[in-house]
């Protein structure tokens, strides 16, 4: 044991280490924030050395050309010993990153801890999450298959709309006029070096401020924050109430960064590596891209905006976000900490996660797009055919030739992109049906040129049959007197 | 010492040390910046773009739309197959043709042609476009890009090698649909 200690020594007169590890173990803190809701800030500081870990494993292996990334991946996945396992570990790792320090914003917003002094802790916390989001990206590309390739098309496609220098940013992010080698390169370059560099960075001192300032004290109504008085107050009750951070504190921390690991690893274990996809080759057009399960939501929005909306959406939309983030400690830096009392931040964090967690979900089944193999081989069904005449039936052929199913569904088969279209007769009248079908509109397409007076006759006979049995479809009343006037005068 | 200026030597060489730096931190910065920028300086005197022969016109029926594929006419050894490219070449009759770019004009996914309906469809976000790429429904605010193209010694030939995004003006130029 002397040996032991006299090692240390030695260390220690060199290091002088010693002294500021016990200032930072021994640390009172206020003794009820020893809670498990102080856990998800550690929680995602254990996952961020996770996901180190096993990116240095995978690049071991990983080669960024744009040429060979695909099969180096393909080897990860099947020759290298364990090469899935530590994909599937990274790859799920970045998911549980993002959710954690997403939960531990929430935590932190509830419960008022970005308020004074704190207020440059949560400062750095909006950019560790930006920042998070640019690792979930850029490792998209990093995994250099078809949708990846095509993400790139739609991040390029989005940056080109920043007015002046919008072409310029296209050829910068793509490291020349297409996306190819340089492309990968660049974003490896990101992935690997500058984020996370950064991250290291900006942890550093996030934690660091969480040690000097003390973690914020469990809220309770009533006890407002005041610039002139909180600090005493503060240090008073972790006088009075406080324990030091070794044990009372971190245990609980231990064991939830403990679970998330192993949650990290059954996940991998129990889901396998994600992807890669396709090859990345641009010539296979018969792709649907889509984004990984974070950007979903933004893939939703960027179909449900007004085409109008659409740019300064998304050129003005996520400064006003990032600004208003930033901006929150100064606007309410005071005043209430407890979420009981705090009902509009309360119900801004559920609109916010219905929101998402609806856009997430629409993205799951894409209502708005068209069924790209809804092909003429999807038959009318029978039912809509008992009892028609000849005309009906050949528009009901012209129904399938032309992938009409496409956008509409018939009999609960195909798109959503349009209504469906099992009782369009009792919501169009035949002029209305006719004019649908050859002008559009209403997102649409007009068809006129595409059908010929005789299909477009039978087509809409075939459409007007569309209503229950027993009840009228929908006709034009004018019309009806037009006809009786007429044939009481005739 | 301090003078009477109140700057002590050391002050002063200390002074002269950040200015030594900042210059020496300029006269780095001209190939650091140079070199960053250089895919954007690069492409402004066209360097990217030139003409690329897509097949013989009687490779396309006349009436029809089919896809062609090409290399991209700048290209770098780490490349690989992402400089292979697709295009939609319409022969609407003898020699007239339009060549279509397959990237989506709303966000550049890869439509495809549905010669049934007539329609230019994109899987992402649901944009449509009729026969001659003009918009027809969907998010896109124009019609399908179009290559610059000629007819050389029987070839289709296009100018080709830049990736087309809608860029700023996407709302400024965009067509409306026809009225059928």
């Amino acid at each position: 044991m002397r040996i032991i200690s006299q090692i240390g020594n030695w260390f220690d007169r060199r290091l002088q280490l010693a002294a500021p590890i016990r200032e930072v173990t021994e640390h009172q803190i206020p003794r009820n924030t020893a809670s498990w809701w102080y856990v998800f800030g550690s929680a995602a500081l254990t996952v961020f050395l996770l996901q180190l870990v096993t990116g240095i494993l995978l690049a071991l292996i990983y080669v960024p050309s744009a040429s060979e990334a695909w099969s180096s991946l393909q080897a990860l996945n099947h020759d290298v010993t364990l090469g899935w396992f530590i994909r599937a570990m990274h790859g799920g790792g970045s998911n549980f990153m993002v959710a954690l320090v997403l939960i531990h914003m929430v935590q932190v917003f509830l419960f008022g801890a970005y308020k004074f002094p704190r207020e440059l802790t949560w400062i750095l916390g909006v950019f560790l999450l930006l920042m998070t989001l640019g690792m979930a990206f850029s490792g998209q590309v990093l995994r250099f298959d078809q949708d990846a390739y095509w993400g790139l098309g739609i991040g390029a496609s989005i940056a080109s709309r920043v007015p002046i220098a919008g072409p310029a940013i296209v050829k910068a992010m793509l490291g020349g006029p297409i996306i190819a080698g340089a492309t990968l390169s660049r974003f490896f370059a990101l992935h690997v070096f500058v984020i996370p560099g950064m991250l290291i960075g900006f942890v550093c001192l996030h934690v660091l401020m969480v040690l000097k300032l003390g973690i914020n004290e469990w809220p309770m109504p009533g006890r407002l924050v005041n610039r002139a008085t909180y600090i005493s107050q503060y240090h008073e009750l972790t006088k009075k109430d406080g324990a030091p951070f070794v044990p009372y504190g971190i245990w609980k921390d231990m064991f939830f960064a403990a679970f998330i690991l192993l949650a990290v690893a059954a996940c991998a274990l129990y889901f396998g590596p994600f992807g890669p996809t396709g090859r990345p080759d641009p010539t296979i057009i018969q792709t649907v891209p889509k984004p990984d399960y974070f950007f979903l939501w933004l893939y939703a929005l960027l179909s449900l905006l007004p085409p109008a909306m659409e740019t300064p959406a998304l050129l003005i939309g996520p400064v006003v976000v990032i600004i208003g983030l930033l901006l929150l400690p100064f606007l309410s830096g005071e005043g209430e900490k407890s979420w009981r009392r705090r009902p509009i931040a309360v119900l801004t964090v559920l609109l916010i996660a219905i929101t998402l967690g609806t856009f997430t979900h629409l993205a799951g089944f894409t209502p708005w797009s068209p069924h790209m193999n809804a092909w003429s081989g999807d038959p009318v069904p029978e039912r809509f055919l008992h009892g028609t005449t000849a005309l009906q039936r050949r528009g009901a052929l012209v129904f399938q030739e032309k992938q009409c199913r496409n956008c509409h569904s018939l009999g609960e088969l195909g798109g959503q992109r349009g209504p469906a279209l099992d009782n369009v007769a009792m919501r169009l009248t035949q002029d209305q049906l006719i004019r649908q079908v050859i002008q559009g509109g209403g997102n649409m397409p007009a068809y006129g040129k595409n059908l010929s007076p005789a299909e477009t006759t039978a087509l809409v006979a075939f459409l007007e049959t569309l209503h229950p049995v027993g009840q009228p479809p929908a006709r034009e009343a004018a019309r009806d007197f037009v006809l009786r006037e007429s044939s009481a005068h005739p | 010492m301090p003078n009477e200026n109140n700057i002590s030597r050391r002050g002063l060489f200390m002074k002269l040390g950040i200015l030594f730096n900042g210059i020496v931190a300029a006269a780095l910065a001209v190939p650091i910046v140079r070199f960053l920028m250089s895919s954007i300086t690069r492409g402004r005197a066209g360097d990217y773009l030139s003409w690329v022969p897509l097949g013989h016109v009687n490779e396309f029926p006349e009436g029809e739309t089919r896809l062609a594929t090409f290399r991209n006419p700048y290209v770098t050894p780490t490349d690989g197959e992402t400089v292979d490219t697709a295009c939609w070449v319409r022969r609407i009759g003898g020699d007239q043709f339009q060549v279509f770019a397959v990237n989506c004009a709303h966000l550049g996914c890869p439509v495809r042609w549905f010669p049934q309906s007539g329609l230019f469809m994109c899987p992402c976000h649901g944009g449509a476009y009729y026969r001659d790429g003009s918009r027809a429904s969907g998010p896109p605010e124009r019609g399908l890009f179009e290559y610059p193209h000629k007819i050389e010694n029987g070839l289709v030939t296009i100018q080709a090698g830049e990736l087309f995004t809608p860029g700023p003006s996407a709302a400024l130029t965009g067509k409306n649909p026809p009225c059928a």
